[in-house]
């Protein structure tokens, strides 16, 4: 009869940690309460099948345990038994089927009101861009990307002069008002990923996606990566704000536009070179690879780094000094450390964000 | 209206052999008999001994995971890109070389021609060559742990572009050899399941009518077709893929700038190779859960000492499942960019899926009432098959259920839910298979209290590794993460209390891998100095159990071939001297049942 004791624990204990443990949806943040409604309608449909199946099966192996003298009963079929179950357990089924379609419906229709933003990923970061003062998005082609155009916006396109594109770690959005959020990838599948706002959709090469939602909570919240993208997956972070519009559009300001960015203008902004070179660190996704703490990741880490002698793939040793780290910023594979793939893109930098860089690489390197 | 004819009553006519029997293929050499064999019972421990072997590597890649998410950064050698093609090997291993071949060309070998009482497979030879293709197979796979780069890291969904670009380890040898290793199993695999289909269709014994098939034929005969269908989906994959990676064609490969290089591709869709990739992997699902059906049916109905419930709803739900699995393979796909509307179809179609497969669990358990319960160890296994089934059925409505899929895609609900269904249950199925058959293998029983001992720290521990997992899949933990601290730190929604669940169960994980020692010992003691079991140790009355031999000899039934004059399951027949009556047992003969 352990046996009947330990499933009567196992039931008894899922159903209790269900209710008593800490570990559940985060706090929304957005429109879709609807798909929490409809996860806590299948939740009591199917705790309620558990918990019925498994106790009448205890309790057939209690009622029924071995017994020398008895035989079991023989009855190959009931038919009307089967013909009852059958219909229950197709009425369960529409109960939960029913509300799932009809909040999905929901989901698969945007508003036409739907503010435009868009999120390219790439392997390892996000960027982000906006539609601007025209409110379309200009046209984009993977083959148009190179160091001076890393959206590879069209050129020619009106309507991309004015996109504001921000490379930056965040992405702000108004509170209040539905969001249509397109998603491209430069490189390979990535999945826009926000627990609070419960929704989320794949980045596919080739293809632009969407998905809709309305921010519903002023604050921060992380975005990560759901669809493994390679070595870097599970460091593929940004941030996404929430606020009141005026914050919203004053942010917004501060953030160049295609056409500023091709002039040069709003690069790095601000700072001591150290913080410029921690900012260029984090929008060109440095840190996904790079940890800073020590801790093993895609590639070696800043810490310690500098004046430290690495073995290299061919079997030489180097000296990392500003030199060799300048030109494996510029030129990863010229001498790559053994040990690691080589992976790294070259960064497209100008010289003075290069010092910025390295001013930030050697303050971490500590 | 009857779904088709079956009777529970015997019946003393059997047809006339319609072909003379043709003599087998006797081997003469150690060689022939052991190694090259054309025996399927031979092939099958061959396929058996293979996949355990592959799969206990994958149980130590498991391990190493766990360790990884549970103390991280402690083992030096598990970089993010090492962990990533554990995950990638573990699931591949898992399911194809393990699971599948284990169910098919093990279980499907050793039963299938025991059970319809035919004499072998009806080719023989191709069943060798299977084997042998199987293990070239595995042996490629395996070498990609010792190519420059390593073995693939890009999941086992294998999904393009990233299994074929350099931010993924394994991208170039790695990738390359799992392709030609997952072909050469398609080759291998075809050439078995074909057998095993014709086995059943044409060399069952005289009285064998389908109807009276035991459902662990059915199932494993269903899961074969299943599996005919749905391998070429994964074999031609394989190939534009391979043909992407090796020759710069573009089939899955869009215009990309790849770690800041263009490019030679343009115009290539990787949904398309998703669309192929779960045609095939969805029915590889039912591929590794129905045989586990058909066995647990057997198992419920022998130690409960009753007739399986609802035996013509049984089989339906087998072809019914079988066939449905091949129209609902976009819901793995709810988020993955394809059209939203398919999102309705999919939904729908999933859980219809559902009413048979509840139905399948209803007369499991009605199987059991006013039943005579023995407790064995199979049974152990059987009822533990039972409970986490449910559970993980269950959660498979909110992943079908396409608005609740959404926010749990990605995250460890899902790994938390295949793995109970797909993982869990199916492993129990096949314990409680080994300790169930194993008497007719080897002719001893395995030992009871090291048995006992597996089935309680393998059953309750696997619950408590995959239950409290669905929770950190709810909050929204996301899977396939080498650790969920990054460089920006922990997201500020993952409590530190959610370390102390990963610790939890890794340390269950580690008690449940080093407890299979046991069961592998018990496998090797048991085979020598086991107890002896006679032929039909459990009292069963499918044919398996009524050979002359045990373990039976080349050609399985000695002189004379069986029929079968009733179902699989008279188990208490009111009035029947004993509580079961063969298969092979004429109603004429003093069964206390009326002629």
């Amino acid at each position: 009869m352990v046996l009947v004791i330990v499933l009567i624990v196992l039931i008894v204990g899922s159903v209790l940690f269900h209710f008593l443990s800490p570990w559940y949806l985060t706090p929304i943040a957005s429109n879709w309460g609807m798909i929490d409604d409809t996860l806590t309608i299948t939740f009591i449909v199917c705790g309620f099948v558990f918990v019925a199946i498994n106790a009448f099966m205890v309790y057939a192996i209690y009622k029924y345990r071995y017994r020398k003298d008895r035989r079991a009963e023989y009855e190959p079929e009931n038919k009307k038994l089967e013909w009852w179950l059958t219909a229950f357990t197709t009425v369960g089924v529409i109960a939960m089927l029913a509300p799932g379609l009809f909040v999905w419906a929901k989901y698969v229709e945007v508003p036409e009101d739907a503010m435009l933003v868009e999120a390219i990923g790439q392997q390892w970061n996000w960027t982000y861009r906006y539609p601007g003062a025209d409110g379309v998005l200009g046209t984009v082609d993977t083959r148009n990307i190179n160091g001076t155009n890393p959206f590879g916006l069209d050129l020619d396109d009106p309507n991309g002069q004015d996109d504001i594109l921000v490379s930056g770690p965040e992405v702000h959005l108004p509170i209040g008002g539905p969001v249509k959020m397109l998603l491209r990838s430069k490189d390979v599948l990535h999945d826009f990923y926000v627990p609070q706002i419960r929704a989320k959709m794949d980045l596919v090469p080739g293809m632009i996606t969407y998905f809709w939602f309305t921010p519903t909570k002023n604050g921060e919240y992380d975005v990560l990566c759901a669809e493994l993208c390679g070595s870097g997956h599970y460091n593929m972070r940004s941030r996404m704000v929430v606020e009141d519009e005026n914050d919203f559009q004053a942010w917004l300001q501060t953030q160049p536009t295609f056409a500023q960015m091709l002039a040069g203008a709003g690069s790095t902004s601000g700072g001591s070179l150290i913080e410029q070179g921690e900012q260029l660190a984090r929008n060109q996704g440095c840190i996904a690879c790079h940890s800073l703490d020590g801790s093993a990741g895609v590639g070696p880490t800043w810490k310690g780094l500098v004046g430290k002698n690495e073995i290299l793939v061919d079997g030489s040793s180097v000296l990392v000094d500003d030199d060799y780290l300048k030109e494996s910023i510029v030129n990863p594979n010229a001498k790559l450390v053994k040990g690691y793939a080589p992976i790294m893109p070259p960064a497209q930098l100008t010289e003075d964000q290069l010092d910025a860089l390295m001013a930030y690489l050697k303050s971490a390197s500590g | 209206m009857a779904l088709t004819d079956v009777t529970h009553d015997a019946q003393d006519f059997v047809p006339p052999a319609e072909v003379a029997e043709e003599e087998l293929y006797h081997p003469k050499t150690w060689l022939g008999k052991y190694v090259f064999s054309q025996d399927a019972k031979i092939i099958a421990l061959q396929y058996s001994i293979t996949a355990m072997g592959v799969g206990l590597l994958a149980l130590v890649l498991s391990v190493l995971m766990r360790v990884q998410l549970a103390w991280p950064g402690a083992v030096s050698f598990i970089t993010p890109d090492a962990y990533i093609q554990f995950v990638t090997m573990h699931g591949m291993i898992m399911v194809i070389y393990l699971l599948t071949a284990l169910f098919l060309g093990g279980f499907g070998n050793y039963l299938i021609p025991l059970m319809v009482g035919a004499r072998d497979m009806v080719f023989p030879y191709v069943n060798m060559i299977s084997y042998w293709i199987y293990l070239l197979a595995v042996l490629i796979l395996l070498a990609s742990f010792f190519t420059p780069g390593g073995p693939t890291g890009s999941g086992w969904t294998l999904y393009p572009p990233q299994a074929i670009l350099p931010g993924t380890p394994g991208s170039g040898w790695g990738i390359t050899l799992m392709c030609i290793s997952l072909g050469i199993f398609v080759v291998g695999f075809t050439m078995g399941g074909l057998n095993y289909v014709v086995t059943v269709l044409q060399a069952r014994a005289r009285g064998m009518t389908l109807m009276r098939m035991p459902l662990t034929v059915w199932a494993i005969f269903t899961a074969t077709i299943l599996a005919l269908l749905a391998f070429p989906a994964l074999l031609v994959s394989a190939i534009m893929m391979s043909l992407d990676n090796l020759l710069g064609t573009s089939y899955f490969m869009p215009a990309i700038i790849s770690l800041g290089q263009q490019l030679d591709h343009s115009g290539g869709s990787p949904v398309l190779f998703q669309h192929l990739f779960w045609f095939f992997g969805h029915p590889e699902v039912y591929i590794v859960a129905l045989p586990a059906f058909g066995i647990v049916s057997e198992l419920l109905s022998v130690h409960a000492r009753k007739n399986i419930f609802g035996y013509r709803l049984m089989v339906w739900a087998i072809v019914v499942i079988g066939g449905l699995s091949f129209v609902v393979w976009a819901h793995h796909m709810y988020v993955s960019g394809m059209n939203p509307y398919f999102g309705f179809f999919f939904a729908t179609t999933t859980l219809i899926i559902a009413v048979p497969t509840a139905i399948k669990v209803y007369n499991w358990v009605l199987t059991l009432w006013r039943g005579n319960i023995r407790l064995t160890v199979p049974m152990l296994f059987a009822i533990g098959f039972v409970f986490t089934f449910i559970n993980g059925g269950l959660t498979g409505i909110f992943l079908g259920n396409v608005i609740v899929d959404v926010p749990l895609s990605d995250t460890y609900f899902v790994v938390a839910h295949f793995h109970m269904v797909m993982a869990v249950s199916p492993i129990l199925a096949v314990f409680g298979a080994v300790y169930h058959w194993y008497p007719k293998i080897t002719g001893r029983m395995l030992n009871d209290g090291m048995g006992k001992f597996h089935f309680w720290v393998t059953f309750v521990g696997l619950y408590c590794i995959y239950y409290p997992m669905h929770y950190l899949g709810i909050m929204g933990v996301p899977r396939r993460y080498f650790a969920n601290e990054g460089s920006n730190g922990l997201p500020d929604w993952i409590p530190e209390s959610a370390q102390m669940v990963n610790v939890g169960i890794t340390i269950a994980a580690i008690l449940v891998a080093s407890t299979q020692l046991v069961f592998l010992y018990n496998l090797y003691h048991s085979a020598t100095r086991g107890k002896p079991s006679g032929g039909n140790p459990w009292g069963a009355t499918t044919l398996e159990w009524q050979t002359a031999d045990t373990p039976p000899t080349h050609g399985n039934f000695g002189k004379e071939l069986p029929s079968v004059y009733r179902w699989a399951y008279d188990y208490s027949v009111p009035g029947a001297e004993e509580d079961f009556i063969p298969q092979n047992v004429p109603a004429s003969k003093k069964t206390g049942q009326a002629t």
